[in-house]
C-alpha cells in the first residue's frame, strides 16, 4: 500500500512538468500576444518589443520554461501581465481560491445533503411515482447547461420575485450564494441520487441482506446498518473527485453571477491572453485533481477490505 | 405444432428456445422497451432531419437583417421573434443546428476512433505501450476540461488558416468560416478520447484472458487480426454507448465554447453563441424565450442522447436477457 501511493506521488511531479510545459508552449505560440492586448492594437511596435524584452517574452521558448520551473520551484509564479498587471499571480489565485473553495463546498454539502436521502428513498420505494419523479429529476440536473439553469434562475427569482440578489459576492452566509450554489448544485444532487439509487438497489438484492431480514431485524436497521454503509462506498469515488473539483472554478457559473473566484479569473485571463495565471490554474487543478484520485484510490481500499493493490 | 408435442411426453422438462430472430429485429425489440429511449431517438431523428433539411425548414436566413424589425415578440411571421438585428429566431434555430450536426458527430468520430485505437493497443500490447498511452491520457485528464479545449482552439486557429492559404482549393474555406469547423472539432475530439481510452483498455484487459482469445493466438493467428476480429467486435457495447453519451457531451462542449466566445464565431449561428448573444434579454423580463429557446434544445438533446445511450445499454448487454 504505502509503495503504490510513493509510486504515485512519484509520478506526480513529472505530470506537472508535462503539463506546465503544454500550457507553457500553448501561451508562447497562441494567438493574441497578451502585451498587444496590454496596449492596445494601435501601439507603437517599439513600445511593444522593448515591454516584451522586459517581461523576458522574446526568449527562445525553451529558456523562457526553464526560468519559469526555476522560480517555480521557488514559490514565485511570475506576475500577471493584462488582468492585474504586475500584480503576482500566487496572490490572485489566493484570493479566487478561497472564494471558489467556499462556493464549492455549499454545491458538494448541497449534493450529499439532498442527493444522497433522495436517492435512498427512489431505491426504496421502487417504481413508485416518487421513484420517477427522482428519475426525471436527475436528467434534468444532469442535461441541463448551466447558462441555461443560471439564467433562468436568475429571471426568475432575482428579477421577476424580486428574492434574491442577482450575483456578487458577499461571503458564504450571504443570500447571493443562493442561486449560484443551486445552479451548480443541479449536478453534483443528481449525480449522487442516480448513484446512491443504483447501488442500494443492488445491494438489497445481497444475501446478507436477506439474511438480516429474515433474523426479524426491523426495515430501517437493515437500511441503516447493513445495506446502506455498503452502498455508499463507490460515493467515495465521486465525493472525492468532486473534492478535487473544490479549486476548480466554473467558468460559466462564476462569470454569469460575478463571483469572484478561481473560474471567472480563469476566464477573464483566458480573454486577456494572460498566460502567467493560465498556466499557474492549469498547474493548481493538475495537482488536485492527482492528488485527489489518489485520495479516493486510498479511501477506497480502506473501506472497502476486497479491494488490494499490489 | 411442436409445443403440442412436447407437452405429450410427461416428466420430461424441455427448454424451449425463444423463437429465433433477426439479430436487428431483436435488438429493436429490446431497445424499445426502454420508452424513454424511444423519445430520445424521437429527438435525436427530429435534430438529423432538422440539420439537414434546414434550407428548406427555416423560412429566413440566418444572415437576413431587418433594422425596422428588431427585438419583436413571437408572432405568425416570426414564431420564436427577432433579435437585437432583426433576424428571425426560429431560422437561426433551425440552422445553428446545421451547426451543431458538423460539429459534434465529427467530433465524436474521432475522439472514438482515437480513443479505441488507443484502448486497443494499450489493453492488448501491455507493457511499455500500455504505460505510454495511460500516462497520456492521465495527463489530459489532469488538465481542466473546458480550458484545454479553449487553449487548443486559440492556438490552431490561426495556424490552420496560415496552413489553408497555401492551396488554391482550401484558399476559400479561410473566409467561409470552416477553419472554425475544424478548430472546434479538433480541440473537441483531443479532450473527448482519453475517458473512451480507459473504458476499451479496461473491456481488453478482462477479454484477453478469456479462451476463445488464447485459442486464437494458440493458432497462430496475427495480432492486427486478433485485435480487429476478435477483441473489438465483444468490446464494442459499452463503447456504442460511450458514443451516444458522448455526442450530447459534444453538443454541451460546443455550446459552452461558443458561449466563451471561441470557436464558431457569428454569423454563424450556434446554440452557445444565440444563448450569450441573447443575454442582454434576461435583464428584460419581455423576451426570455430568447435565451430559453437555445437552452432548451441543448438541454433536449443531451437529455435524448443520454436516454438512447441507456436503451443501447439495455439493448446490447447480453447478460440482461429478458
Amino acid at each position: 500500500m504505502l509503495k503504490y501511493i510513493v509510486n504515485r506521488l512519484l509520478w506526480l511531479p513529472v505530470l506537472l512538468v508535462i503539463i506546465s510545459f503544454i500550457t507553457f508552449a500553448l501561451g508562447v505560440y497562441g494567438p493574441g500576444d497578451p502585451v498587444q492586448q496590454l496596449l492596445g492594437q494601435r501601439s507603437d511596435p517599439e513600445t511593444v518589443a522593448r515591454i516584451r524584452r522586459e517581461l523576458g517574452l522574446d526568449r527562445p521558448l525553451v529558456i523562457q520554461y526553464i526560468d519559469y520551473v526555476r522560480r517555480a520551484l521557488r514559490g514565485d509564479l511570475g506576475e500577471s501581465i493584462t488582468v492585474a498587471r504586475g500584480q503576482p499571480v500566487i496572490k490572485l489565485i489566493a484570493r479566487g481560491l478561497w472564494v471558489s473553495i467556499q462556493l464549492n463546498a455549499v454545491v458538494i454539502a448541497l449534493g450529499v445533503v439532498v442527493g444522497i436521502p433522495l436517492g435512498v428513498l427512489a431505491a426504496v420505494r421502487r417504481n413508485t411515482l416518487l421513484d420517477y419523479l427522482t428519475t426525471a429529476g436527475v436528467v434534468m440536473g444532469i442535461s441541463f447547461p448551466t447558462f441555461l439553469t443560471a439564467p433562468i434562475l436568475l429571471w426568475l427569482l432575482s428579477y421577476q420575485v424580486r428574492l434574491l440578489p442577482p450575483g456578487g459576492w458577499d461571503g458564504v452566509f450571504s443570500r447571493s450564494v443562493i442561486l449560484p450554489a443551486l445552479v451548480l448544485g443541479a449536478g453534483p444532487i443528481a449525480v449522487f441520487a442516480r448513484q446512491t439509487r443504483a447501488n442500494l438497489i443492488e445491494v438489497l438484492d445481497q444475501d446478507y441482506v436477506r439474511t438480516a431480514r429474515a433474523k426479524g431485524l426491523p426495515e430501517l436497521l437493515v437500511l441503516g446498518r447493513h445495506a446502506l454503509r455498503n452502498a455508499l462506498i463507490p460515493l467515495i469515488t465521486i465525493f472525492g473527485l468532486m473534492l478535487g473539483g473544490l479549486v476548480t472554478g466554473s467558468f460559466i457559473t462564476e462569470t454569469i453571477f460575478g463571483i469572484p473566484g478561481i473560474g471567472r479569473l480563469g476566464f477573464r485571463a483566458f480573454s486577456a491572453r494572460d498566460y502567467p495565471i493560465l498556466t499557474a490554474l492549469t498547474l493548481l487543478i493538475a495537482v488536485s485533481y492527482t492528488l485527489a484520485n489518489l485520495l479516493v484510490d486510498v479511501v477506497y481500499a480502506l473501506a472497502d477490505p476486497r479491494i488490494r493493490y499490489e | 405444432m411442436a409445443q403440442a408435442q412436447l407437452e405429450m411426453k410427461p416428466g420430461v422438462r424441455v427448454d424451449l428456445l425463444p423463437p429465433r430472430r433477426h439479430p436487428l429485429t431483436e435488438f429493436w425489440r429490446r431497445y424499445r422497451r426502454n420508452r424513454l429511449a424511444v423519445v430520445g431517438l424521437v429527438i435525436a431523428l427530429l435534430f438529423v432531419v432538422t440539420g439537414i433539411g434546414s434550407p428548406w425548414i427555416a423560412p429566413y436566413s440566418y444572415t437576413e437583417q431587418n433594422l425596422d424589425a428588431v427585438e419583436l415578440p413571437p408572432s405568425w411571421a416570426h414564431p420564436l421573434g427577432t433579435d437585437d438585428l432583426g433576424r428571425d429566431q426560429f431560422s437561426r434555430l433551425v440552422w445553428a443546428a446545421r451547426t451543431a450536426l458538423i460539429v459534434a458527430p465529427s467530433a465524436t468520430v474521432v475522439g472514438v476512433t482515437l480513443g479505441l485505437l488507443f484502448g486497443l493497443m494499450a489493453g492488448y500490447f501491455g507493457g511499455w505501450v500500455d504505460r505510454i498511452i495511460m500516462r497520456l491520457s492521465d495527463v489530459l485528464f489532469a488538465f481542466p476540461g473546458l480550458l484545454f479545449a479553449l487553449l487548443i482552439a486559440a492556438t490552431l486557429q490561426p495556424r490552420f488558416e496560415q496552413w489553408l492559404l497555401q492551396f488554391e482549393v482550401t484558399k476559400p474555406w479561410v473566409r467561409s468560416g470552416y477553419v472554425e469547423f475544424l478548430v472546434v472539432i479538433t480541440a473537441l475530439s483531443a479532450v473527448g478520447w482519453p475517458g473512451l481510452a480507459r473504458l476499451v483498455r479496461g473491456q481488453i484487459l478482462s477479454l484477453r484472458e478469456e479462451p476463445f482469445i488464447e485459442a486464437a493466438e494458440a493458432l497462430g493467428i496475427p495480432a492486427h487480426r486478433i485485435l480487429f476480429r476478435h477483441l473489438l467486435p465483444n468490446a464494442l457495447p459499452p463503447v456504442i454507448v460511450a458514443i451516444s453519451m458522448g455526442m450530447g457531451g459534444a453538443i454541451l462542449a460546443e455550446a459552452s465554447l461558443s458561449f466563451l466566445g471561441i470557436g464558431i464565431q457569428p454569423p454563424t449561428p450556434s446554440w452557445g453563441g444565440m444563448i450569450i448573444n441573447n443575454f442582454q434579454y434576461w435583464r428584460k423580463p419581455s423576451a426570455p424565450w430568447m435565451l430559453w429557446a437555445p437552452g432548451l434544445i441543448v438541454a433536449a438533446l443531451v437529455f435524448a442522447f443520454n436516454f438512447i445511450g441507456d436503451g443501447l445499454n439495455e439493448a446490447l448487454n447480453p447478460r440482461d436477457q429478458r
